[in-house]
């Protein structure tokens, strides 16, 4: 056990831990009813879709790209679900969730395949995308909103069907995030995504394909977008043109948070889900203190950033222990 | 030679837990170029690094032209005329040449704007000095590595630089390229400036140093003038061994005629790199291949391994005529190519030792999509200790290690797919005297049990202490092919700078 913790403590999240926890102590000496079972529900609610799509945008990241076509993924995604279950409500609501993974999992293979055999750089290729994704849902809803009232009362509880206690949105949150840790720590696919993220050159020389790479790290963006979008929609009752606008950055800042590095090859998924709950309890921090909303955002983005650079100057000091003790 | 103008007394720098700098002794005078001498991890990067202000010592001092010297950072140690030119070559591959030359003290004209025709005009003056023929609005990514030094040592001058550190200049460049470098190296000395040259390549030592220090295991071990040096003295000093130590026994190879041929290359070319290569690696041989830097035969060999295009070409592996598009399918072959730049092309750095050591050949032993871990730790087991790699434990990262032993993860990554054919490209450089021994002894051990290697070398004495059959590159052309008999330093190195075939086309 002793032995569990000093590994632990090692690691780069359990800055992040500490960090979180000295937000929570600090905001509850303010407002006590923060750590409340109620408080950490909506927290948990509210983190849940950036979870999500964090997990997504984290594998892009790891082979050192950005994918800055996530929010209009989710856009395009969440309107052709919610529209395809108000064309057909009889059909049972719980397929749009796979459908959507699976319609997302095409998008972000059309970005990966514009990195892999276009040649374009990811952030090039997704901002692409982006406006393409963006411009068809305009284009099919020319301003019009697909709303509550249309859509099927199963749709509509898709994310709030309580399961133990805790809604199925958090659930699917952590099955996702339970997927992605599998995946990268337990399958030879996602060694090998790392070793590519690592070192590009010596990874082609050990065999790693770069196309399978480059398109498997999109195809999870997209299709945990596109899981994403569905929960979305129906949470919040309303597919429009503007559904997730800026969604991209907060999934980009909650991998950085949770120690994902943004030249690729390092970071862990387990930080990622963290960095996105942390995330989410600041948001939810700034309402229970009852801050003016005007200063919310510049709030949100300071908490952020301060949260980032102790992490890295945490994490540099490590390095440097390490580098002198080499450099003999 | 001028006066004394550098000396560190007693100097010592420690790091948690470990020694780097010992009281360290060591003295410049002006107007000598001084060889810095000592395995990796003898403490010369450390002894550098204080010279440069990147480290304080942690006791000890440093007297600069007679004064106590003080460095708090490297800003100080440029303005006290001290400067570095780095292995790397510290430069801006987007900046010009001028720009790269003042950065750091650009110069300034009335109004504190900057006064590029003065720059222009003092880089031109400097670029003649070190005898660099371009302009000084070139960009520094258009030059060669050999410019790029010498661009390096104008900064150097640009600085009125007293004393100035080259850490390894050599170590990218030709035969050729060296040899004006050591020219304008030779020139600042007689213009007064001290020279640390840093150097594991003790054939240019000699050439260009007049004075050596030796360090090993952080302490100063001894110094002199290196015409009362040779390189069994400098050996000894530097490891306390006898440079017939160096290369193991080697008998040679049984029926060597006879032996089938395990890869034979035909007829390889690429426009502008290499043309009508061929030659057989024979079962059971280590055929060292030589050339100068810029012969094309690491191009050869990473074509023959799928890497790289090639125009034209075939490749046929124990008689068979083989298609390799990738490593996959070299792999399946039973090769393994060791590359030349371990960083850069042998490791992720970021990975455990053990996930490196496997990578290859991770998804062969995962059981369906999911990993392995106990043949994975057994196959790290196996031949990371038979490579004798030092570490904490497997799942160390491979940036936490020591070039040597980083080296060693490399070879035990490719030995572990267990390969009939190994290609070793610069499998010995940049590592101390040590673990070279330590290479050397394997790789012709891996021969004695019937693999077959080629070894490309940059490095004379390492091909003739090594192979049995040596082949000459020289221009992307197949210069000669020596048996080890037949073969010494003279004939080898001819046929590398292309002098035999010169003469041929004369008459």
């Amino acid at each position: 056990m002793k032995e569990l913790l000093k590994r632990a403590a090692k690691r780069k999240e359990a800055t992040l831990v500490l960090l979180f926890a000295l937000l929570c102590a600090l905001v509850s000496l303010r407002a006590p009813s923060y750590l409340s079972g109620k408080n950490v529900n909506t927290i948990a609610n509210d983190s849940a879709l950036l979870v999500i799509a964090s997990l997504g945008q984290f594998l892009v990241i790891l082979i050192g790209g950005i994918d800055l076509s996530v929010a209009s993924n989710i856009a395009l995604v969440g309107m052709t679900m919610s529209l395809a279950n108000v064309a057909f409500p009889g059909l049972p609501a719980a397929l749009l969730l796979p459908g959507g993974s699976a319609m997302g999992a095409a998008t972000g293979a059309f970005t990966g395949l514009l990195v892999a055999y276009g040649g374009l750089p990811p952030i090039i290729a997704s901002l692409g995308t982006q406006c393409i994704y963006r411009g068809v849902v305009y284009l099919v809803l020319k301003g019009s909103w697909v709303t509550a009232t249309k859509m099927s009362p199963g749709f509509l509880a898709l994310p709030n069907t309580p399961i133990l206690g805790v809604s199925s949105m958090v659930w699917i949150a952590a099955l996702a995030a339970a997927a992605v840790i599998v995946f990268m720590r337990y399958t030879a696919s996602g060694r090998e995504v790392y070793a590519y993220g690592g070192n590009k050159t010596a990874a082609l020389f050990a065999g790693v394909r770069s196309r399978k790479v480059e398109i498997l790290a999109f195809v999870a963006s997209g299709a945990l977008a596109g899981l994403a979008s569905v929960l979305w929609v129906s949470r919040y009752g309303v597919a429009q043109s503007e559904t997730a606008a800026g969604f991209d950055l907060q999934t980009v800042a909650a991998c950085v948070l949770g120690g994902v590095s943004m030249s690729g090859g390092s970071g862990a998924a387990i930080g990622v889900a963290i960095g996105a709950l942390f995330f989410g309890a600041i948001n939810n921090a700034l309402t229970v203190v009852r801050l003016s909303p005007f200063y919310q955002m510049a709030l949100q983005g300071f908490v952020i950033l301060f949260a980032i650079v102790s992490n890295t100057l945490i994490d540099r000091r490590n390095q440097m222990k390490l580098a002198a003790r080499r450099s003999v | 030679m001028g006066q004394t103008i550098l000396e560190m007394r007693g100097v010592s720098k420690f790091f948690p837990g470990i020694k780097a700098l010992e009281g360290v002794d060591f003295s410049m005078r002006s107007g000598e170029v001084h060889a810095l001498i000592g395995e990796n991890g003898a403490g010369k990067s450390t002894l550098v690094k204080v010279l440069t202000g990147v480290h304080r010592p942690s006791s000890g001092e440093l007297l600069f032209k007679g004064e106590a010297l003080e460095l708090r950072d490297p800003t100080d140690a440029r303005r006290a005329g001290i400067a570095a030119i780095h292995q790397d070559a510290s430069m801006f591959p987007d900046l010009t040449v001028a720009e790269n030359v003042f950065s750091g003290h650009l110069l300034r004209g009335r109004a504190g704007l900057l006064d590029w025709r003065a720059m222009r005009e003092r880089a031109r003056e400097l670029l003649r000095r070190v005898e660099l023929e371009v302009p000084p609005d070139a960009l520094v990514r258009e030059l060669s590595v050999a410019e790029r030094h010498l661009v390096g040592i104008a900064r150097a001058l640009s600085e009125d630089a007293s004393l100035v550190i080259m850490d390894e200049p050599t170590s990218a460049l030709s035969l050729r390229e060296a040899r004006d470098l050591f020219r304008i190296v030779r020139q600042l000395r007689d213009e007064g400036v001290a020279i640390l040259f840093i150097s594991h390549k003790f054939d240019e030592l000699f050439e260009v140093a007049d004075s050596y220090t030796v360090l090993r295991d952080g302490r100063y071990v001894g110094s002199g003038a290196m015409r009362d040096a040779t390189v069994d003295s400098l050996v000894r000093m530097m490891a306390g061994r006898e440079m017939g130590q160096l290369f193991p026994e080697r008998p040679a190879l049984e029926g060597a005629a006879e032996r089938p041929a395990a890869l034979s290359v035909e007829g390889f070319s690429r426009a502008g790199t290499y043309r009508d290569v061929s030659f057989e690696l024979r079962s059971g041989e280590i055929l060292g291949l030589f050339g100068l830097v810029g012969a094309g035969r690491s191009e050869v060999l990473r074509s023959v391994m799928g890497l790289e295009g090639r125009d034209s070409g075939t490749v046929k592996v124990f008689g068979r005529e083989a298609r390799i598009r990738g490593p996959r399918d070299a792999l399946k072959l039973g090769m393994a190519l060791v590359p030349e730049d371990r960083q850069a092309q042998g490791l992720i750095l970021e990975m455990a030792i053990g996930a490196n050591v496997t990578l290859p050949q991770v998804a062969d032993l995962a059981k369906g999509p999911f990993l392995n871990p106990a043949a994975e730790a057994e196959l790290t087991k196996e031949y990371g200790s038979r490579m004798e790699i030092r570490a904490a434990g497997w799942g160390e990262n491979a940036k936490n290690l020591s070039g040597g032993n980083q080296q060693k993860v490399v070879l035990a990554k490719w030995l572990a797919t267990e390969p009939r054919i190994l290609i070793l490209d610069e499998p010995t450089k940049g590592i101390d005297v040590g673990t070279k021994a330590a290479v050397h002894a394997f790789v012709a051990d891996l021969a004695s049990k019937g693999m077959s290697i080629v070894m490309i070398s940059s490095e004379l004495p390492e091909v003739l202490g090594m192979s049995d059959r040596i082949l000459v590159m020289h221009e992307g052309r197949v210069a000669a092919l020596f048996d080890r008999a037949d073969a010494d330093e003279d004939s080898v190195m001819r046929a590398a700078l292309g002098a035999d075939e010169e003469r041929g086309a004369a008459s």
